[in-house]
């Protein structure tokens, strides 16, 4: 399969809206998506067909073609289990977004011409091999959300969407200081940006040792490491519904994959040097981002600031250094990508009629918009970890991963990690108690309509992936697996 | 040897209800989405009935004792090589057993239902949330790995939430549903951490493998759990009793037993069929589950269990004495039972006539399920009736409600322990297994025997005697056929199911023994009953003034026990005052800001700085000019420094 179509197909559709009619710019918009999800269940299928032949967690599809032949960068794309899941979750998540944006009345034609390139920023992001084709990639993916927040949010945006820009242009600095240590290094040893290449190379520990915090902190900002995380919460309480969806389902998932992909695999010795710094500041985000979002009486804020708290879990998979830890890291990037994308697309429909987000002025809409509450409870269950939906699946592996470190630092931060389950089941419950179930506040939201057949093609796609994900994880366990034990195992060789 | 399609089959139709009334129930017509859900739990208690039936008269061995077999068994989740999430269906006593209790039980609440939840707006969502449940159940039942236990026990919360919230306009609906959801939640945070250590040591999820290898005391597994400790006690003993702590959880039992009187929001037949019968008595089944380990590995462990248990039982009945609402006072006895449940198992020990505290538990455990699911089928049959759930607006309703009225008097005589009555049996092993253990315990146990007489019949006489018949009610009824034959059904059960004889079945190593009655040890138990009747009789069958008195005159000590012994009132202290106040505010505090200031700081300190240096990009020639003059001549100077 030609990876570079995963590619194209967004970046021509997003080309394509610039210059088609603006009454058929969400059709095309939709049609992308369409073309997008389909190549990604394609390549998904073909990656099980080739990888079945191939030596495990090895990269497949690639193609190499010179870029800067002056500075060794090229176009170097390829795939594992990895990048195959996070673009299967990116094809999720731009295609509900995408459904979820059929309101869009101001500036139509650039809305979705923003949502379509971020997309193929991320497609371009989770397929490059080559360190600067990479973040080239991540760049693609951080201008697009500036605007969208920053013309098309509510609130206090254009603070939120400086802080977000701001922040993750600070992360991306510190990405770039810690790709050229390696670059320089790399470059004597014609390694240049190439990642596989350095990877087979290696690096020498001292070069590791400086650069490693770098790129780990750096990719962490965008995965809300702690203390870096400030920018969630204001940046997807302003942004409009979609680009809340991209941001939590997609965006923060370069940063986790970039800490995967590029800081641990490449620096495996210096990761285990810092491991119990990145579990100490993982196990923070985690249980102080829950009890955060306890506080909180926004829903918006409530499931940025869970984010908070489910992202810390991929970090602390990531800092745990085990197989199957890992392997629950890059699980968790999936299901959290779902989940709130889901969470934002229910929260989104709740606001669109309600006009408020406040959990105080909300009450009872079971009645009312049942499905949407459905989706809403749904979300809800799979954010505390019910077994049947992805976030238990993602959680249960984080945790027993974590739990093969017999060291007692490791042991209480996994305890600790595992209570957040219940603060988790309190701030849910409490929202769901109040703005679901319950007798109905306003005598206005009698008038309320449910969603509509976009609405609920979105929520039934991300659910039929939570599902798939839920229910019967063993294909994606098995697809991610390989890829985890390949970046772990350099550690021991 | 059971049929394993059997098995799977009788499984999976409650989820097939589930999905049909769940998915379509709205536009399914009438009633149809109820009977239909019914009709498969009815194939369902059949097939249960024949796998029982086949495992039980045709699977003793050679060795004469009942085997523990996994007819089938599937990777659900792989997370290394030795550890895996399995999906399977473990065959043994308990839990062939179980689905027959579980399937019997659901059947008669479906049954039940179809009559008291008539005109319910949402009917069909209603059985596909009790389909939910007794898949989730019989799930958890069957589970073959601890892991598959945790995921059906988490399912079986989340039905327990759906339906106590099922009046979800009501607000004390919502609160209860959620109580019940995060304290069983607090519960099952020990449950999983158990199971990490557990399976640490046993390097294995499924119970069979865990059993082979931390049972036998030389093994390197169990050798490596009793070295590895923390606090001085053993890992094996913080992974057993953490275990129990989500099984306590789910139980009820003191101190985690606040959701359970709270959960009776839920629609009565409900609190029949979870909060009675089967979903509690989970904690049970978890520690008979694991009770070879327990027992021969870590007998402190199991301890803990046995204290836990009569604790609850005392209580839990001392409460019941002074509660109002029909469905709490059944709330707390249900405590209480499964309290004499867990401490028989406690003071256990493991084989044969040894074994009697386990096999009377389980016993107990099936009497419990019908008498207790009677009571509470009979209790909504009489809410129905007077729209209330406080016993002062029901007496005197023997005439009004013969049926209901005979079969709970047939539940309280089960459940006070009055020969032949069911609950005589089963109490009577569990009284003797304590006798021959631990005299504390038993002693405690007689005198929950007696308050147990007492308060059934406190309840029984208050609401069928006492008063002259309340008001003629516009029901002319009883109730419907559909309520009033599971009553006639469970009463045939709860008076005679003592008979059965449990010990040739169900024992803690699957090898049969006799049990026999001593007559001369039931007498000091039976009499106490009787004189708990007899007290009950003689101040609640009429309008007494003596109870008031009696609470007036003990004051402070009945207050402290009519509010529970402020269990909620320290729980509420702890969560609203001390988490959220000194924990989760804080956070959300210091977040806001500290964290968010720093940034906003550097943001800040960014800008002034960059304000202050745009200054020097004025566009103006002459200051350019001094900057080059200025600028040339402190080079000039530095360089003539460092030559010299």
């Amino acid at each position: 399969m030609n990876l570079s179509l995963l590619l194209l197909v967004p970046l021509l559709t997003s080309i394509l809206i610039l210059f088609v009619k603006t009454d058929s710019v969400k059709k095309l918009a939709l049609g992308g998506a369409v073309a997008q999800l389909i190549l990604s269940l394609g390549l998904l299928f073909s990656y099980w067909k080739e990888s079945a032949m191939a030596e495990a967690g090895k990269f497949l599809f690639e193609y190499k073609a010179a870029w800067f032949p002056a500075f060794q960068i090229n176009y170097h794309v390829g795939v594992d289990g990895i990048s195959v899941a996070m673009i299967l979750l990116t094809a999720f998540v731009v295609m509900a977004g995408i459904l979820m944006s059929w309101k869009v009345e101001r500036m139509q034609k650039e809305f979705f011409f923003l949502l379509t390139f971020l997309g193929a920023g991320a497609y371009g992001f989770f397929i490059s091999l080559d360190l600067f084709l990479m973040f080239f990639f991540l760049e693609v993916a951080v201008i697009p959300k500036f605007l969208l927040i920053g013309i098309w949010g509510s609130g206090k945006k254009i603070y939120s969407a400086n802080k977000l820009v701001l922040m993750l242009m600070a992360g991306s600095a510190l990405v770039l200081i810690g790709l050229f240590g390696v670059y320089y290094h790399a470059n004597s040893n014609t390694g240049g940006f190439d990642l596989t290449q350095i990877a087979s190379n290696g690096i020498p520990i001292d070069i590791q040792m400086y650069f490693f915090p770098f790129l780990f902190v750096g990719f962490g900002i965008f995965t809300a490491l702690f203390p870096f995380h400030t920018w969630v919460p204001d940046g997807h309480s302003s942004a409009p519904t979609a680009a809340s969806m991209f941001l939590a389902g997609i965006s923060m998932k370069l940063g986790g994959y970039g800490c995967l992909r590029v800081a641990t695999y490449l620096m495996p010795e210096a990761a285990a040097h810092y491991s119990w710094i990145i579990v100490l500041l993982a196990t923070i985000a985690v249980i102080y981002g829950a009890f955060a979002t306890l506080m909180q009486t926004d829903l918006k804020y409530m499931n940025a600031y869970s984010s908070v708290s489910h992202c810390g879990f991929v970090l602390l998979g990531i800092g745990m250094l085990t197989p199957t830890a890992v392997t629950g890291a890059v699980l968790q990037m999936v299901s959290h990508g779902l989940m709130t994308a889901l969470f934002f697309a229910a929260i989104g429909m709740l606001y669109e009629r309600t006009h408020t987000r406040e959990v105080a002025q909300l009450g009872g809409l079971l009645k009312v918009m049942p499905f949407i509450s459905t989706v809403f409870v749904i979300a809800g269950l799979c954010s505390l970890g019910l077994p049947g939906l992805s976030g238990f699946v993602a959680e249960m592996t984080v945790f027993v991963g974590a739990w093969e470190r017999v060291e007692l630092f490791y042991r209480i931060a996994t305890i600790l990690a595992c209570m957040s389950i219940v603060v988790t089941a309190v701030y849910i419950l409490r929202a769901t108690g109040k703005a679901i179930m319950g007798p109905i506040t306003e005598s206005k939201y009698n008038l309320l309509g449910d969603a509509s057949w976009n609405e609920r093609l979105a929520g039934v796609l991300l659910i039929a992936g939570i599902l798939a994900m839920g229910l019967l994880p063993f294909w994606l366990k098995d697809l991610v697996g390989p890829g985890a034990i390949e970046i772990v195992q350099k550690l021991k060789a | 040897m059971p049929d394993t399609r059997v098995i799977l089959i009788l499984l999976f139709l409650p989820l097939l209800s589930f999905l049909i009334n769940g998915l379509f129930g709205r536009k399914l017509p009438g009633s149809l989405g109820g009977l239909l859900a019914t009709a498969t739990l009815f194939v369902s208690f059949l097939l249960s009935l024949s796998a029982a039936y086949s495992y039980f008269f045709g699977s003793v061995g050679i060795t004469g004792a009942y085997e523990t077999l996994i007819p089938f068994q599937v990777t659900w989740l792989q997370f290394s090589e030795s550890f895996s999430i399995n999906m399977g269906i473990l065959a043994d006593p308990i839990s062939m057993m179980m689905i027959v209790v579980v399937t019997f039980i659901s059947l008669m609440v479906h049954v039940f239902s179809l009559g008291y939840m008539k005109g319910e707006e949402r009917f069909a969502t209603y059985y596909s949330f009790l389909s939910l449940f007794t898949f989730s159940m019989l799930g958890l039942v069957l589970s073959s790995n601890i892991f598959q236990t945790y995921i059906f026990w988490e399912l079986v919360g989340v039905s327990s939430f759906l339906l106590i919230g099922y009046y979800y306009q009501k607000p004390s609906a919502v609160a209860a549903s959620k109580k019940a959801f995060i304290v069983t939640r607090f519960a099952d945070l020990g449950f999983l951490i158990g199971i990490l250590i557990l399976s640490y040591y046993g390097k294995s999820f499924d119970f069979v493998t865990l059993t082979e290898r931390l049972v036998p005391a030389a093994s390197t597994y169990s050798q490596a759990a009793a070295a590895a400790g923390f606090l001085g006690i053993s890992a094996l003993t913080w992974a057993l009793v953490l275990i129990f702590v989500g099984g306590a959880g789910k139980s009820a039992m003191f101190p985690l037993h606040i959701w359970l009187p709270d959960a009776m929001e839920g629609p009565t037949p409900v609190s029949a069929l979870i909060h009675a019968a089967t979903m509690v008595v989970a904690g049970v089944y978890l520690v008979a589950r694991l009770f070879p380990i327990f027992s021969l590995a870590c007998p402190g462990a199991l301890d803990v269990v046995a204290w836990t248990g009569i604790i609850s039982a005392l209580f839990a009945a001392l409460i019941a004495c002074t509660q109002t609402d029909i469905k709490r006072v059944l709330a707390y006895s249900t405590m209480s039972q499964i309290g004499y449940m867990m401490f028989a198992l406690g003071v256990s020990g493991y084989g044969a006539e040894e074994g009697l505290g386990y096999m009377a538990a389980m016993f107990h455990l099936f009497t419990h399920a019908m008498f207790k699911a009677l009571l509470f089928l009979g209790a909504g049959v009489i809410i129905h009736y007077v729209h209330s759930n406080d016993l002062k607006d029901m007496g005197g309703l023997r005439k009004a409600l013969p049926i209901t009225g005979a079969t709970f008097l047939i539940a309280c005589l089960a459940i006070a322990g009055i020969p032949p009555f069911s609950g005589f049996f089963s109490k009577e092993e569990i009284l003797l297994s304590a006798y021959n253990s631990n005299y504390t315990i038993y002693i405690i146990a007689l005198i929950t025997a007696g308050l147990t007489a007492f308060y059934m019949f406190r309840l029984y006489f208050s609401i069928f005697w006492n008063k002259p018949q309340v008001s003629a009610n516009e029901h002319k009824h009883e109730g419907t056929l559909s309520m009033l034959i599971p009553l006639l059904i469970l009463a045939v059960f709860a008076a005679f199911s003592g008979f059965i004889p449990f010990s040739s079945f169900v024992t803690s190593d699957g090898i049969p023994f006799e049990t026999h009655l001593h007559l001369e040890f039931s007498i000091l138990p039976v009499l106490l009953s009787v004189s708990g009747i007899a007290i009950a009789w003689r101040y609640y069958k009429k309008p007494s003034t003596v109870p008031a008195s009696v609470s007036q005159k003990t004051g402070s000590l009945y207050r402290t026990i009519n509010k529970k012994f402020y269990i909620d009132e320290i729980y509420l202290f702890v969560t609203k005052k001390l988490v959220f106040q000194l924990i989760a505010r804080p956070a959300a505090w210091f977040d806001k800001t500290i964290v968010d200031g720093m940034m906003n700081t550097a943001a800040a300190a960014a800008q002034v700085f960059s304000l202050s240096i745009s200054g020097l990009q004025s566009g103006k020639l002459q200051h350019y000019a001094y900057y080059f003059i200025g600028g040339a001549i402190g080079l000039a100077i530095l360089f003539i420094y460092s030559i010299a």
